[in-house]
């Protein structure tokens, strides 16, 4: 990207130029840089250490021992948290067991709906406080955490709280009843959406939980606790225990544990998958992907463009659903890669509590020596390209990133980065686009991009991934169903659909 | 819109491209720019860029003489050194001087009194034309009310399409009539070509009918003559900065943008030049390649210019109305 000539013919031509001459350009002003304009952090008080929220009450663990989280935007840690070890899970489940033999399955429909109505009220009321913290603690630009992980989560709550007293009408025709304790596993890329992706459904179907957060992101789950406090919610309906992956290991084991549901990656999905094999547990399990984004010769180019970086760059590319294969008809890929070229270079990348930024920091140190080592071997595979933009001296940051005329067989169109990077392949025919674009062990989701509308309902059925979206991307609803086929899971979440993974039906 | 091709005097065919433009992906990205919080050093500065970039505009039936003089006063100066020195006394420091806009616009019969007020000052004389705002005469008599504004003193003229010919697909005329206005403008007077929007009603023939405009020769393209239901939005002013991004990839020629209607705010003023900004860069910043029309924003820019300086709003009243 040069610098674009600023005399032209018509520039020349013109006779008188304005001669408003006051206006001083600085180096600090509009043009060369937006200032700071940070959202301030007083809202939220992060206490120095939190226990484990078992039983309705914060409770030590047993064994004493705590690990730290860190603000990945600066590298330093935010707070402890207790660590859960499989005494702590055994007294979770039991709260949890407790909570459904004696309360939650005693209670009418009705005021389960009143539960999670209130508590969506109050994720509302408190939602500036919510979008802080998840910014500090996953890195995340506040724009994001505020516009869509907190509202989108309210929404969980609301939706399925109109669901509690309608179960029947859902399932015409069948008996339903809920299955007990659901032990629950969620990521760091949307820590308290998950969170709710995963509650609200079970509370609404008459179950009760026990949820471990991710490790790197635990402090919104915890900060949700305060919110079953405020609500009244019954002890032991639901149950966070923070921890890694051993102690997510000794939850979804779990004897007296009905139903498991997990998102994260589809390495852990798999050990998962195996580890209850032969139990009577239920499971549902949504992965990782590698989504293709096809943009047509037909499509509106501007907004098909808006649409990929959108698609992939979206909370620095650390989402499950992430665009990261764009498949572009070869007669346009010249001009997109212009258009995305210089789109990339406007986005802003730095502190996450900046309301300018739109990429923040990578949630973990490794996840983005991850993301490093990936782009090195994508360097051999592709053309690279990353905007001319400068990263924050400190924290954990990874520029955007893509990589033009990759082959369907290099690793980076083939492994799930994680990360703001993205693969660029080229197609011919739209038989070719919907090979390619399902050439892959996952499928979740997948994005057309035309103004042809018979072409898109065509290309669409074809397309082996759980969610397509068509002229736009990374939309969602709690009416409408997530999840994957092959690699990326089984199971939907959200909408009438998602009900069912939490219901025996008889 | 399907593509169509174009005559061009002197022989030879150009095709204005077929370029479909999503609605709800354009308003989503337009809606984004909202979102950017300009404060302190870049609110101030974004500020007084806006206030250079104003076309001061009356357009009445009941313009006067009188009118139009007040409204080049006020153009040439939009606050008074002696109030401005006043609130630098009381709060310590200088402020920025205050810039004149960059054009006043008025009707072909109020060039005269306007001339003799901007003459040998950095403002410049726009004057709407071509039967504006509905352009519903013969094209001869459009000419005409061109040449006149031009013999009169107008610098710049804001000519306004055939609504009529384009809607019917008849584009050839549409052409031809900015060709026409263009060639009587020459080197004397800037054109600005205004495509209202709000009758075009479809990003797509937006999009269509800027670039026809670029290509007979406009120097901006403007959205709206302000007297539509419609005017400037975000989105359509949007639509518009991209066919001059692709025009200027494709033809190499810079042209300039001009939103008009409907922005009373110094908020929607930088909403704008953010778009701007992050559309089609710095070297788009300046007012020779953007305009506001508008009036009553002058006053806004103003009262927030003042507030960034002393911390307080002032009362409406401390600005001139005109």
């Amino acid at each position: 990207m040069g610098g674009r000539a600023l005399e032209t013919s018509t520039a020349k031509k013109k006779t008188k130029i304005p001669q408003n001459g006051t206006v001083v350009e600085t180096k600090s002003g509009f043009k060369y840089e937006y200032s700071p304009a940070p959202e301030s952090k007083s809202i939220v008080k992060i206490k120095p250490r939190y226990e484990l929220f078992i039983n309705g009450r914060f409770t030590k663990p047993i064994a004493g021992k705590y690990f730290k989280t860190i603000n990945p935007s600066t590298g330093e840690p935010l707070s402890e948290v207790a660590e859960a070890g499989a005494n702590d899970v055994d007294l979770a489940v039991k709260a949890a067991r407790n909570a459904y033999d004696k309360t939650w399955s005693k209670i009418s429909a009705k005021d389960r709906g009143r539960y999670l109505y209130r508590i969506a009220r109050i994720l509302q009321e408190r939602a500036r406080e919510f979008a802080v913290l998840e910014s500090l603690d996953n890195g995340k630009p506040i724009k994001e955490s505020r516009d869509v992980d907190i509202p989108l989560a309210a929404a969980h709550f609301f939706y399925h709280a109109g669901w509690t007293d309608k179960l029947n009408y859902a399932f015409p025709g069948a008996k339903i009843s809920a299955l007990g304790v659901a032990g629950q596993v969620i990521p760091w890329n949307f820590p308290l959406l998950m969170a709710a992706w995963k509650i609200a459904p079970s509370l609404a179907t008459g179950n009760t939980v026990v949820l471990k957060p991710a490790e790197t992101t635990p402090l919104t789950a915890l900060l949700l606790c305060e919110i079953f406090q405020q609500a009244e919610l019954p002890d032991g309906v639901v149950n966070i225990i923070t921890g890694a992956g051993a102690t997510g290991a000794s939850l979804v084991s779990h004897g007296d544990v009905n139903k498991v549901a997990f998102t994260g990656s589809t390495e852990v999905g798999k050990k998962i998958a195996s580890a209850i094999a032969g139990t009577n547990k239920r499971i549902t399990l949504e992965l990782g992907g590698k989504s293709a984004n096809i943009v047509f010769e037909d499509a509106a180019l501007d907004q098909a463009v808006e649409g990929v970086v959108q698609g992939i760059f979206f909370n620095q590319g650390h989402v499950c659903c992430a665009g990261s294969r764009a498949l572009v008809e070869e007669s346009i890929s010249e001009v997109f890669i212009k258009k995305l070229k210089r789109r990339m270079q406007q986005l802003r990348i730095g502190d996450p509590l900046d309301k300018n930024t739109d990429i923040g920091a990578i949630n973990s140190f490794e996840q983005l020596e991850k993301i490093k080592e990936l782009v090195e071997v994508g360097k051999s595979e592709g053309d690279f390209f990353e905007p001319n933009t400068r990263l924050p001296s400190k924290g954990y940051f990874h520029k955007p990133c893509f990589f033009n005329n990759v082959s369907a067989a290099a690793t980076i169109s083939r492994v799930e980065v994680f990360g703001p990077v993205l693969s660029v392949q080229t197609f011919r025919t739209p038989q070719e686009a919907i090979t390619k674009a399902n050439d892959t062990p996952y499928g979740l989701a997948a994005g057309i991009w035309s103004e042809k509308g018979s072409k898109v309902h065509e290309v669409a059925s074809k397309l082996k991934a759980g969610v397509v979206w068509a002229n736009t991307y990374n939309k969602f609803d709690p009416t409408a169903p997530f999840g994957g086929y092959y690699e990326s899971g089984f199971g939907r979440e959200g909408g009438i659909h998602g009900l069912s993974a939490y219901l025996e039906i008889k | 819109m399907p593509a169509a091709q174009i005559k061009v005097p002197g022989g030879g065919r150009i095709t204005i491209p077929h370029y479909p433009v999503d609605r709800v992906g354009t308003t989503e990205r337009a809606n984004s720019f909202t979102k950017r919080s300009i404060k302190t050093e870049s609110k101030l500065d974004a500020l007084y860029l806006a206030l250079s970039m104003v076309d001061l505009t009356t357009l009445e039936g009941s313009d006067t003489p009188g009118k139009v003089r007040q409204l080049c006063g006020k153009a040439l100066r939009p606050m008074p050194p002696a109030m401005v020195e006043q609130i630098e006394k009381e709060i310590g420091k200088k402020i920025r001087p205050i810039p004149s806009v960059a054009a006043v616009c008025v009707y072909p019969s109020q060039i005269a009194t306007a001339a003799k007020h901007l003459r040998g000052t950095s403002v410049e004389l726009a004057s709407v034309a071509t039967a504006f705002p509905s352009g519903q005469l013969p094209a001869d008599l459009k000419l005409e009310d061109v040449k006149r504004a031009i013999k009169l003193g107008a610098t710049e003229i804001d000519m306004v399409i055939n609504r009529d010919a384009f809607l019917r697909g008849d584009f050839q005329t549409v052409f031809d009539e900015v060709v026409a206005v263009k060639d009587i403008c020459s080197d004397e007077a800037h054109l600005k070509v205004i495509l209202e929007t709000g009758e075009l009603q479809t990003y797509d023939k937006i999009r269509f009918a800027s670039w026809l405009s670029m290509e007979a020769g406009a120097d901006f393209i403007k959205t709206s003559t302000g007297k539509a239901t419609e005017n400037a939005t975000l989105a359509n002013t949007l639509v518009m900065l991209q066919a001059i991004q692709d025009f200027y990839d494709d033809r190499g020629r810079m042209v300039g943008m001009k939103p008009a209607g409907g922005i009373r705010t110094a908020k929607q003023a930088i909403q704008y030049l953010v778009m701007v900004k992050e559309t089609l860069g710095n070297e788009w910043l300046t007012p020779q390649w953007f305009r506001f029309g508008a009036s009553v924003l002058l006053n806004d820019l103003l009262r927030q210019i003042m507030k960034q300086y002393t911390g307080r709003y002032f009362d409406n009243h401390y600005f001139s109305l005109d």
